[in-house]
């Protein structure tokens, strides 16, 4: 069982924030939301919608009203930026060519990479491809934006662009904001509510403030990165100086 | 899901299943795919274009090969003007589709498999999904289509290479007479024989460009998944590729 007794909402036009140490399931938590996973128990309500009783037209329907940032951008390798950015206008509309560059364009300037357009994704840097997969997941104006881990391996300026772009498309779009993450003073800085998971379940939620004033455990251990506390270190294993023991035993 | 202990029968049995579901998705979404014509373009050339070499180079020696064996074997029988039939007929009823089929396999077909594995494994394929995009209808219909029209291309590109390096070989090195080489020819190959040759290139473009994608879309998103997958292409194309090609020998042979 990956989640018992969980019980989230995401307000309408705030940033969500789902944290938790690696291993809790919080992409597995996207994956209900998005319809990618289905609950073998419970419910999963996106626009006020059972996302498990869906057909695939519905749920494609769903999906255009989204927008998903992924991990390391998914952008599509035989594209250029332009072509990435527009591929979901393509696919969708019969827009005539004119506003699809207009529109493009406009979104590459928002995350500032007007200038890499004709750029392929292999030539851009972590950063650059998650700030062009933003564009690509903005590009349809979708009313709810989900960030999978969107800070994994970006250095502190990429971090910061990226804070800031999510809180922008927040505030000057009113776009919905799911995102999920493990670092904590990133969220704190642009959440409006937060979760912080553990063991399947949620541990503690509220504003980042409240969150670092928490007295429980679990909260402590992940906010002040300790190593020792609820969350073991150890992957569960046989006592250490027995299994050492047994081992010396074996090689007389 | 395939487990350790399923024996031959039964995996097979199960990825021949899987697969024909998987062909059932394909065949449902090619109408649709026609209405972005550019992108099956675009595949017929990533098959076709980029495998013309190293099938011309594979035709030309093979034809030579074949104008070799037909002399060394006819000449015994004083029979030196059937080379060219030799040559004409193994190569338009077998060799010319087989062995483009075969070459297709590694060069197309591999290609095809880790491009759609490697998508796979980089959540491209999921970003799809996400933006409301068939990954079945944009990546693998117009890749399966590419394959499929380039095959026969490809195969009718090998046969005539082939033919002319038999002629060569026959008529320019041995000294067998052109005129008795190719009125001997054509005399020997008639309309059925060219039938056969095309539509095994046919069923062998759709049996290798439908494993090929098949094995793209179906492997584990990690590199040795990946890998794995693009032997299984080969391995896998490769054997039912000879079982097609003697299926559909037998089955023009007893309709001539």
């Amino acid at each position: 069982m990956i989640f018992d007794g969980l019980d989230i909402t995401a307000r309408r036009g705030r940033i969500t924030a789902f944290m938790g140490p690696s291993g809790t399931g919080k992409t597995t938590l996207l994956r209900l939301i998005t319809g990618q996973s289905y609950a073998e128990r419970g419910s999963v309500k996106v626009f006020g919608e059972e996302v498990s009783k869906m057909s695939t037209g519905e749920l494609f329907g769903l999906r255009r009203r989204m927008g998903m940032l992924f991990q390391n951008g998914a952008l599509l390798t035989d594209l250029d930026v332009y072509e990435n950015v527009a591929f979901p206008l393509r696919a969708h509309t019969k827009l005539p060519e004119s506003l699809v560059r207009q529109l493009v364009l406009t979104k590459l300037h928002a995350v500032g990479l007007r200038g890499a357009a004709r750029l392929m994704p292999a030539e851009l840097s972590g950063g650059m491809a998650r700030r062009v997969a933003l564009a690509r997941a903005i590009v349809m104006d979708p009313e709810i934006l989900i960030y999978d881990e969107p800070f994994v391996g970006l250095d502190p300026i990429s971090m910061g662009v990226i804070c800031r772009l999510i809180k922008q498309m927040n505030e000057a779009l009113g776009i919905t904001s799911i995102v999920v993450s493990h670092d904590v003073q990133e969220l704190a800085s642009i959440a409006h509510d937060s979760f912080l998971l553990s063991g399947g379940r949620v541990v503690a939620s509220g504003t980042p403030e409240e969150l670092n004033r928490s007295d429980i455990p679990e909260v402590r251990q992940f906010m002040d990165g300790l190593a020792d506390g609820p969350v073991a270190f150890h992957y569960p294993a046989p006592d250490y100086s027995a299994e050492l023991l047994d081992e010396a035993a074996d090689a007389t | 899901m395939s487990t350790a202990t399923d024996s031959l029968p039964v995996v097979a049995l199960r990825r021949i299943g899987s697969m024909s579901l998987f062909l059932g998705q394909v065949v449902a979404r090619i109408g649709p795919a026609f209405t972005r014509p550019a992108l099956i373009v675009r595949q017929i050339y990533n098959a076709g274009a980029r495998s013309l070499v190293i099938i011309m180079l594979s035709g030309m020696f093979v034809g030579m090969v074949l104008g070799l064996l037909g002399f060394d074997v006819f000449q015994r029988f004083g029979s030196e003007d059937y080379v060219g039939v030799l040559a004409a007929l193994g190569n338009l009823k077998v060799l010319g589709p087989v062995l483009t089929a075969l070459l297709f396999a590694g060069r197309a077909g591999t290609s095809l498999t880790s491009e759609i594995g490697l998508m796979k494994s980089t959540e491209q394929l999921t970003a799809m999904q996400m933006m409301a995009v068939d990954p079945v209808r944009y990546v693998v219909v117009p890749r399966f289509l590419g394959g499929f029209i380039a095959m026969p291309l490809l195969s009718a590109t090998f046969t005539l290479i082939a033919l002319y390096g038999a002629q060569l070989i026959g008529v320019q090195q041995m000294g067998v007479d052109a005129g008795a080489y190719w009125s001997q020819t054509q005399n020997a190959v008639d309309l059925h024989d060219v039938w056969e040759g095309i539509a095994k290139s046919l069923v062998f473009g759709m049996a290798v460009s439908l494993v090929a994608v098949y094995e793209g879309y179906h492997a584990e998103p990690t590199p040795e998944g990946v890998g794995l997958a693009t032997t299984r292409t080969v391995v896998i194309s490769s054997v039912l590729v000879l079982l097609l090609n003697y299926l559909l020998t037998a089955a023009f042979l007893t309709t001539k």
